[in-house]
């Protein structure tokens, strides 16, 4: 038989140049992806700016953090793992306390910080009042859809978001105090 | 039964290890195509706080990150014991964020720039002794000024970075 014109190509150390590439992106690869909450930021105010609506007082949801993390709500005292609860039956009042929101599209959080407050403080209040929001929309949702909030399709989303609008509003920082 | 002796007695063949590169490569290709390379270094100290409600970050070519919190040990003296900023690879005044925001919308697309996010990586200080030197984290107050900073640039969407936490307990089932 006749002999075929090229010999075969060694490939044994392929293998081996696979795996020093391979190890050199398993020791530099970062895997976590970044997570977080988003939110949006005001645009700076003009310079003649027409006075804001009234808002009732009964629909302003006040949350203070003052030098020491301690909260304040509604001026009174309330524990950070309490504030979920009490947003959540503001938000959802619709009039039947006189003290909370007429309705939760008219419900408004009101945030200030005094600028001791622990960054750390903060993030925990910002992530009870949007689990406030989420879990109000995904009660919506079941009802509505009999699905959770995340698996509805864009048109349902925007249904529920309308129905519990997202409204926290941060005070505008003061030049030297801050809030007391 | 004559058999089966017959094919113990003979040499056991040695495994082709002709799929090997292949698998490898694979393997390989995986990694190359998640790997994310770390582009700066950290000059501060940081501990993400921790959050329930969290969403992920799309499009991580369009995110600009802003770090906050003390200086490393080995770059701390006596007059940077403040939580400080750090924009890039450098330590930066607040007043550096307009400028930092202005460069980072010029090296992308002019249709991508309302899509911008800044993630605003500040130390959550650390309270546990087992995991480290207790250390307390950043205030409101650089919080607030780079927030300010931050809508007179006009770069409106942000992100306060944060991980999960699952040990916190939804109401609902999951």
């Amino acid at each position: 038989m006749k002999r075929r014109g090229l010999p075969e190509i060694n490939a044994g150390s392929m293998a081996d140049i696979a795996f020093l590439l391979l190890i050199f992106f398993l020791v530099t690869t970062t895997m976590d992806v970044d997570t977080g909450l988003a939110r949006k930021l005001p645009p700076m105010p003009e310079e003649e700016q027409e006075d804001p609506p009234e808002i009732k007082a009964r629909n302003i949801y006040e949350v203070l953090i003052g030098p020491t993390d301690l909260l304040s709500v509604e001026k009174e005292k309330m524990d950070v793992s309490k504030l979920r609860e009490g947003a959540k039956l503001f938000i959802n009042n619709n009039g039947r306390d006189g003290n909370l929101s007429d309705s939760p599209q008219k419900a408004i959080i009101s945030l200030k910080c005094h600028r001791l407050t622990t960054y750390k403080i903060y993030i925990q209040v910002q992530n009870e009042l949007a689990a406030a929001y989420n879990e109000l929309r995904d009660e919506a949702a079941l009802n509505k859809f009999g699905e959770r909030y995340a698996s509805l399709n864009k048109d349902q989303k925007k249904e529920i978001r309308k129905m519990y609008p997202q409204k926290i509003s941060e005070a505008e920082p003061r030049n030297d105090k801050g809030v007391n | 039964m004559s058999k089966f002796r017959k094919n113990g007695k003979k040499e056991m063949k040695a495994i082709s290890t002709a799929s090997l590169p292949d698998i490898v490569f694979m393997l390989l290709f995986f990694f190359m195509v998640t790997t994310v390379m770390r582009e700066t270094t950290l000059l501060v100290e940081l501990k993400i706080p921790k959050a329930t409600e969290i969403k992920k970050m799309e499009k991580k070519s369009l995110v600009s990150y802003i770090y906050v919190g003390k200086p490393v040990q080995r770059l701390r003296t006596s007059e940077n014991e403040l939580p400080k900023i750090q924009l890039n690879d450098a330590f930066a005044s607040v007043q550096d964020i307009q400028t930092f925001i202005a460069t980072e919308r010029d090296e992308k697309d002019e249709k991508e720039i309302p899509y911008m996010t800044v993630s605003i990586k500040a130390d959550a200080g650390n309270d546990d002794p087992e995991v480290g030197v207790i250390r307390e984290g950043v205030r409101m107050k650089i919080i607030t000024d780079i927030k300010q900073e931050l809508r007179k640039a006009n770069a409106l969407k942000i992100n306060y970075s944060t991980k999960k936490e699952s040990n916190l307990n939804s109401n609902l089932p999951q």
